[in-house]
């Protein structure tokens, strides 16, 4: 009991450390900008970040709203495929052998390409926005479950083969559950890959969101604002990598025990 | 007495990549086995590690079927027909978010029988196992010696008439693991089933075996039968007869020998 916290003490000091980093920047950076005397299009102080954080309040609220929307639909799609291709590449060695190269093409073409080239095909829409949020997200959940996934324990498979058991049952009786703590960390990139995907999505024009309220705030250079909107993304990608922290902790982890 | 289990000069060889590491063609592992076990005997292979034993108990349990020779079980030729048998390896293999009964009646699930049933005829035997309180628990909450016992009852829900053992207790420290074959010899004593034991512990073997079978280094064969004159039940008294020191002096001879 003792043991425990103490250790949740230490937990608590190590999470301290980098809030202690962040604040001691902010400081420095407002004593930068006050003592410099930088123009504020070029650089605000965080007090002004805060203000316009403020002040645009409802305009932000509406686009973050937007931005979180394509996000979240974009994930949850990039989830199911990402899991549903993860299976059969963990599942059959040549359509892994086939997809998995397709894949890694994927990820290499910049994301800053196809946005605009979206945009030409499907408009500006909902539609490209979620094909952006989904090809980012896709890739790490798919090659994260597939790896877990081929990850063989010898033994256990042999003696599930004593037992009679078909290949199928071995694998959703043994490798699916085991392959969770994989899927997990690649669900995690993922979540922070998607509200970037959707802001990058918005870049090339959009009725609303965080990515075209951010070149608006840009070509006025009111460069408050833009930080603001920086720091609104940074707050939303942090919230949905906490969310699937918190339902891996909770819910698989306690109830599979792995790790 | 029926021979549950024969073997006839039973010859196994590993090719890639194995042999290529020792720079041959291919590794003979298992050179003219010859063995036979009877119904509800306890039979032990004890050899040096690496002599094929193991090899040869996978043989047995139909995991791999590339061998010369012939290997019948309850009768039945195992080229031509697919015995079910009771494994156990040295690694528990529990699944870790699987509670010790869910671990326990995997073998049912995966035959797709009728857990229920299962779950009520195991009642008197999860109290015989030590295990009863224990239903819930997660396998990574339990000592080593427990897991052992989860994963031995495991086994013993495997459909089919022998027991497989190979080094159940080889993981374990050697406090526990005397507990265990003490345990192990009285449960087994009031059940009475086929098995083939495979150790490296001399002790081991002696204690809890009716015969031990004394294999050589690679590629291992057969080189002595010892029957044990030990009456049953046995207790932990017989390790300091010098009887079974004259067994263990003979064994060593023989492994000293190669």
């Amino acid at each position: 009991m003792k043991k425990s916290q103490n250790t949740g003490r230490n937990n608590g000091r190590a999470d301290l450390l980098p809030v202690g980093i962040v604040l001691a920047v902010l400081v420095f950076w407002q004593l930068i900008v006050s003592w410099g005397d930088i123009p504020p299009y070029i650089l605000p102080s965080p007090i002004m970040v805060l203000k316009a954080l403020f002040d645009e309040k409802e305009l932000l609220l509406t686009h973050t709203l937007a931005t979180l929307n394509e996000a979240l639909v974009g994930f949850s799609l990039a989830v199911v495929l990402g899991m549903i291709f993860g299976i059969l590449m963990g599942y059959s060695e040549p359509f892994r052998r086939a997809l998995y190269p397709i894949f890694i093409i994927t990820q290499t073409i910049p994301i800053i390409v196809l946005a605009p080239l979206f945009a030409i095909w499907f408009g500006f829409g909902f539609l490209p926005k979620i094909l952006i949020v989904i090809l980012v997200c896709f890739f790490p959940v798919a090659v994260t479950f597939a790896q877990g996934l081929i990850k063989a324990d010898e033994d256990m498979d042999q003696l599930l083969k004593v037992m009679g058991a078909k290949r199928w049952q071995a694998f959703r009786k043994v490798r699916i559950p085991q392959a969770l703590p994989s899927l997990f960390s690649g669900l995690k990139i993922a979540a922070t890959y998607s509200i970037m995907g959707a802001v990058i999505s918005e870049w090339v024009g959009a009725k609303s969101g965080l990515g075209i309220f951010m070149t608006r705030a840009m070509s006025s250079f009111r460069t408050s604002v833009l930080f603001a909107d920086v720091f609104v993304i940074i707050v939303l990608s942090l919230g949905i990598y906490k969310a699937v922290e918190i339902i891996e902790k909770k819910i698989i982890l306690r109830k599979y025990n792995i790790r | 007495m029926k021979n549950i289990i024969e073997i006839n000069r039973l010859n196994k060889e590993f090719l890639n990549p194995e042999a290529e590491r020792q720079g041959e063609s291919s590794l003979k592992v298992l050179k003219d086995v010859s063995l036979s076990v009877s119904e509800n005997e306890f039979v032990t292979l004890l050899g040096p590690s690496g002599c094929g034993k193991s090899t040869l108990l996978k043989l047995i349990a139909g995991l791999d079927a590339t061998y010369e020779g012939s290997i019948f079980l309850s009768g039945k030729d195992l080229r031509s027909n697919n015995v079910p048998v009771c494994y156990m390896l040295q690694k528990d293999c529990l699944m870790p978010w699987r509670t010790v009964l869910s671990n326990i009646l995997m073998p049912v699930e995966i035959k797709k029988g009728n857990l229920k049933k299962a779950r009520e005829d195991i009642k008197p035997l999860i109290d015989e196992f030590g295990l009863s309180g224990f239903e819930n628990y997660l396998p990574g909450k339990l000592s080593g010696g427990m897991r052992q016992r989860v994963a031995l009852l495991r086994t013993y829900l495997m459909e089919g008439s022998i027991m497989l053992l190979d080094e159940p207790f080889g993981a374990l420290d050697e406090i526990t693991r005397i507990q265990m074959q003490d345990w192990l010899i009285s449960v087994w004593e009031r059940h009475k089933k086929t098995v083939l034991f495979v150790t490296h512990d001399l002790d081991e073997a002696i204690f809890l075996s009716d015969r031990v079978l004394v294999m050589s280094t690679r590629p291992g064969t057969i080189i002595k039968e010892l029957r044990i004159y030990f009456a049953r039940p046995r207790s932990r008294d017989m390790v300091l007869d010098p009887k079974f020191n004259e067994y263990k002096r003979e064994i060593l001879k023989l492994l000293s020998e190669g």
